[in-house]
């Protein structure tokens, strides 16, 4: 998309039955704050269509690097390191450039950096948790970090979450926001998460799990996986009837 | 058989989860130094031309509780109803407001409190012009898709009423739950995610 005009078209619908339904009694806090009622459907306006930009003077030199963003000066984070990477593309399979990618994670120990986690395993004093960077031209983007441990929730008596790194994605209009979450390639954990477990379809869940990519890895430092992001894709404006005043 | 068509899947969505905070408010959570502010906490500079209002939102679940772990983030036009994004294409949006902001539940009450001008008037594709509204963007623990709605301003009532997606929705005694009422310079806006009084989200 270099150099050209920004895309002004509609955005796809969203299939509903891909994502997770919002009522999904085997993750208990989704029974009290599902909406019951049909969400109402309008054509996309410029409300829609339109979505903020941020430009990559924003970032900061450890802003994609976990490994160093929080630590002291000469220390660095307990885990085994990696690499994150991978592209930003939307339905169509165009790359998404300039778009704000953010993540969050627990520690090596399953442990996050949060008043409310009291899980036993200890904070990591060089370990904040959350980084952020914006893709390249063609929707390239990349992070350091440290493997993030699984830990237990209070769900069911002994429910689990597989290692995940949370994510957050802005796209080019305000309704391609997406937060979702990214697992490990071979991780048995995955299949008994109630939470992976909302999403309806498994060619979806397998559309979250990273593949681990031995050719990406930086030797004697850190291997890397490769995670893809698909965002709504937009329709094309050259054929679409204009009426007065838009 | 037909040529096969090459689209993509959206990535599934999957709750923000109840550590939301740690990646979008980190400096709001207590984890200080990686950035120098959080992102999104200032939507209106001193320069922005408009009228200045402030709004106050709360988040109540099924049974009438204030949902304390929530992430809001708003998109909104500027007060001559332009959006500052490059698929504005209408013009140069006042370049002293962002138009996009993200605020947090207050952790011990769970009500939203931002700062902003109050928005202009964006045409609908048929041309007709939409009453002044903001976009919301709703995440949480619990909530498996982030829920989109729009929060109206009760003393547009003109413009309310003539609305084209507050007049397309079927039960219009739902549109209340749409439209935030004044005090002052003060509007107050409840998102009820269940029961009687839920608000009308949409699926756009
Ligand atoms: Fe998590």
């Amino acid at each position: 998309m270099k150099n050209e005009k920004p895309e002004t078209g509609a955005f796809f619908q969203r299939d509903r039955a891909w994502h997770p339904p919002m009522l999904t009694p085997g993750y208990k806090t989704s029974v009290s704050r599902a909406p019951q009622r049909a969400p109402i459907s309008f054509p996309g306006t410029l409300s829609e269509i339109t979505g903020p930009a941020f430009g990559h003077a924003m970032l900061g030199e450890h802003d994609n690097d976990l490994t160093q963003n929080f630590a002291r000066p000469g220390e660095s984070a307990i885990g085994p390191r990696i690499i994150v990477y991978g592209r930003v593309l939307d339905e169509r399979g165009i790359g998404l450039s300039n778009v704000l990618v953010e993540f969050w994670q627990a520690n090596a120990g399953g442990r996050y950096r949060h008043k409310k986690d009291g899980y036993l395993a200890p904070l990591d004093p060089n370990f904040g948790g959350c980084g952020r960077t914006i893709t390249d031209e063609e929707g390239n983007y990349s992070f350091l970090t440290v493997m993030p441990g699984p830990y237990p929730w209070p769900n069911g008596q002994n429910d689990w979450r597989p290692a995940h790194i949370h994510f957050s994605v802005f796209g080019h209009g305000f309704v391609q926001r997406l937060v979702t979450q990214m697992y490990f390639e071979g991780d048995p954990m995955i299949w008994l998460c109630p939470i992976v477990n909302t999403i309806p379809d498994r060619a979806a869940v397998e559309g979250l799990i990273a593949a681990l990519d031995m050719q990406a890895t930086v030797p004697m430092d850190a291997r890397a996986y490769k995670f893809d992001i698909v965002l709504r894709g937009r329709r094309s404006t050259l054929f679409e009837n204009r009426m007065e005043g838009n | 058989m037909a040529q096969k068509l090459t689209r993509l899947k959206e990535s599934a969505s999957q709750t923000a989860g109840p550590y939301v905070h740690i990646g979008l408010t980190p400096n709001l959570s207590g984890i200080t130094g990686v950035y120098p502010e959080d992102l999104g906490t200032r939507l209106a500079g001193e320069k922005a031309r408009g009228e200045r209002i402030r709004v106050e939102m709360r988040v109540f679940d099924g049974t009438g509780t204030p949902v304390k772990d929530t992430l809001i983030e708003l998109w909104q036009a500027d007060a001559d109803g332009l959006y500052n994004s490059p698929s504005e294409a209408r013009g140069a949006a006042d370049p002293h407001f962002a138009g996009w902001g993200r605020v947090a539940s207050d952790m011990e009450t769970g009500v939203l409190t931002f700062e902003t001008i109050k928005p202009g008037r964006v045409p609908f594709p048929d041309g007709r012009m939409m009453a002044p509204h903001i976009s919301l963007w709703i995440v949480a623990r619990g909530l498996n898709l982030g829920l989109a709605t729009r929060m109206y301003f009760a003393d547009e009532e003109e413009a309310n009423a003539k609305d084209p997606v507050l007049t397309r929705i079927e039960h219009q005694n739902r549109v209340p739950t749409l439209i935030a009422g004044r005090n002052g310079n003060t509007y107050t806006f409840d998102i009820h995610l269940q029961g009687d009084r839920e608000t009308v989200f949409f699926d756009i």
